[in-house]
């Protein structure tokens, strides 16, 4: 193969992979925005707060990697349902403004308490791991564990909402909220779990996101918009249309970085979205 | 069974209710009739505490209602169905059904049989989205979804609104499939003809207020019935 074409092929697979971490990421707030109807702007703040979790626990317990992820994962879970309890919920009958203003101010008051907590020293887990040779093409370790990981991930949520009682509920809560009582469910229950799951999805994220990336307090930055793009590329609320979005938007980012320039692939990755907007302004696969 | 005294509830400061007492025993199937606006539906909905009464007091089986949260009012073995059915319309049939089994998941396979053998174009239709159904077969699949709690009492919501005269007939006869199956039954109703012939007793309701009440075969003679609806 031609050099030009093997490092297409790699921008290629790249992308594919990138699709999937960026679906996981997506799931989560899409998944709190289609059932409780708030968008969580602070949510790429949780996976800040869980890459530092995960990184302090490893590095300054001494905690080994696989013990100090779940409990990243879990402590991302008790904030997303800490942040449903104290902070959405008194402003669950609030106009949407208010609500997308109090987790505004949670994202500065994360990404504050972040750089108080942990200093804007860039920090790294030092995790190296050889590329994988495939053919010609060689492919980041971290990716690919983060691919498979990501992709575990949605599966696992997709099983949760399909197969059991609290994730049909999850799904009928967001279709009728005000009947739920009827069939004994507590809509404040759900929502609390739904926090919670949300809050577990951004801590996986932070776990695959440690392995490739420096850890600082303003790292939510260069996650949160992509993601709630891609949410509404997808139509805002609608989990298959997010995942479908994360895919196209990491092959306009990976190869439209490989033709022209990294920043370039961003810059068309966006043009794209804009695009997208002026003809279906509710998403790619939204209702109404 | 179920006791309501001296009931008043209402929606802020609108009143709908004014000291309503009635009872259902054991085995029973009642009627609240009444026009349109007379507070059935907020009667419905203050039992199953979807709204809370200003005054008076629900019991159940001897235990007082009125403080027990809404979602657990179904542990007390009272399913509603609610108006115009609310299935959720995205969901299929048989998730539909799984919600109505949701305060007692252990029994799920079990009550999913019981249910399907009442409603065999259930089962046909169980991978269905509700949202798709008829109007009847959506009816039908309301009441289900409440018998999947296994409850003692089911209250029905004008199950005969919004649907064709042939279909309203086939709900009435599975009305009264479910009296005979054992489940005691409060109904709501405007179509009286049809609903005196399924209940043992009714109530008439009239402005948030019980008018008159009676054995269904007296009360469907009566001109108290015919003034209410007839203005006669």
């Amino acid at each position: 193969m031609e050099i030009f074409d093997i490092f297409l092929l790699e921008a290629v697979v790249n992308g594919i992979l990138l699709g999937g971490l960026l679906a996981l990421l997506s799931l989560g707030l899409n998944l709190i925005f289609g059932v409780i109807d708030v968008v969580w702007i602070c949510y790429a703040e949780l996976i800040m707060i869980g890459m530092y979790a995960v990184f302090m626990l490893h590095t300054q317990q001494g905690w080994p990697l696989l013990a100090a992820m779940p409990a990243g994962i879990a402590i991302v879970a008790a904030l997303g349902a800490a942040l449903h309890q104290f902070v959405i919920r008194p402003v669950l009958a609030a106009e949407p403004i208010n609500q997308l203003l109090v987790t505004g101010g949670m994202l500065f008051l994360l990404q504050a308490a972040a750089t108080l907590a942990f200093g804007i020293d860039f920090r790294n887990l030092g995790v190296r791991m050889q590329p994988i040779l495939v053919g010609e093409m060689s492919i980041s370790a971290p990716r690919v564990i983060a691919f498979v990981a990501a992709l575990a991930g949605v599966g696992a949520t997709w099983l949760l909402l399909s197969r059991t009682f609290i994730g049909t509920a999850i799904r009928a809560i967001s279709q009728d909220r005000a009947i739920m009582p009827l069939m004994g469910v507590n809509p404040d229950r759900v929502f609390v779990i739904t926090s919670a799951l949300g809050g577990a999805l951004a801590g996986l994220g932070a776990c695959l996101l440690v392995l490739q990336y420096d850890i600082h307090p303003a790292i939510g930055l260069s996650f949160g918009p992509i993601t709630f793009l891609i949410c509404v590329l997808g139509g805002l609320g609608n989990l298959l249309g997010g995942l479908v979005a994360a895919f196209i938007f990491a092959q306009f980012i990976s190869v439209g970085g490989f033709f022209f320039h990294l920043e370039w692939g961003y810059v068309i990755a966006f043009a794209f979205f804009i695009a997208v907007m002026f003809w279906r302004p509710q998403g790619i696969l939204g209702g109404k | 069974m179920l006791a309501v005294s001296n009931l008043s509830a209402g929606y802020g400061s609108f009143q709908a209710l004014f000291g309503v007492s009635l009872e259902v025993r054991a085995g029973e199937s009642v009627a609240v009739l009444g026009p349109n606006g007379a507070g059935k539906t907020t009667l419905l909905r203050a039992i199953s505490k979807l709204i809370d009464a200003s005054a008076g007091e629900i019991t159940m089986e001897g235990a007082r209602l009125n403080e027990v949260p809404a979602h657990e009012v179904i542990g007390r073995g009272i399913a509603h169905v609610p108006e115009n059915r609310r299935l959720f319309p995205r969901l299929t049939v048989e998730e539909n059904l799984r919600m109505g089994a949701f305060s007692s998941r252990k029994k799920f396979p079990e009550r999913l049989k019981f249910v399907y053998g009442l409603f065999p174009r259930m089962e046909e239709r169980c991978g269905q989205l509700a949202g798709t159904l008829s109007g009847g077969e959506q009816q039908m699949c309301a009441i289900a979804r409440a018998l999947m709690s296994g409850p003692k009492l089911l209250l029905l919501d004008e199950p005969s609104a919004g649907l064709a005269p042939v279909v309203v007939q086939s709900i009435f006869a599975l009305v009264k499939r479910i009296c005979a199956e054992g489940f005691t039954v409060l109904i709501v109703e405007q179509n009286v003809q049809q609903v005196l012939k399924v209940v043992d007793r009714a109530y008439l309701l009239e402005t948030g207020r019980i008018k008159s009440s009676g054995d269904a075969a007296a009360l469907a003679a009566s001109s108290e019935l015919k003034r209410a609806y007839l203005g006669l």
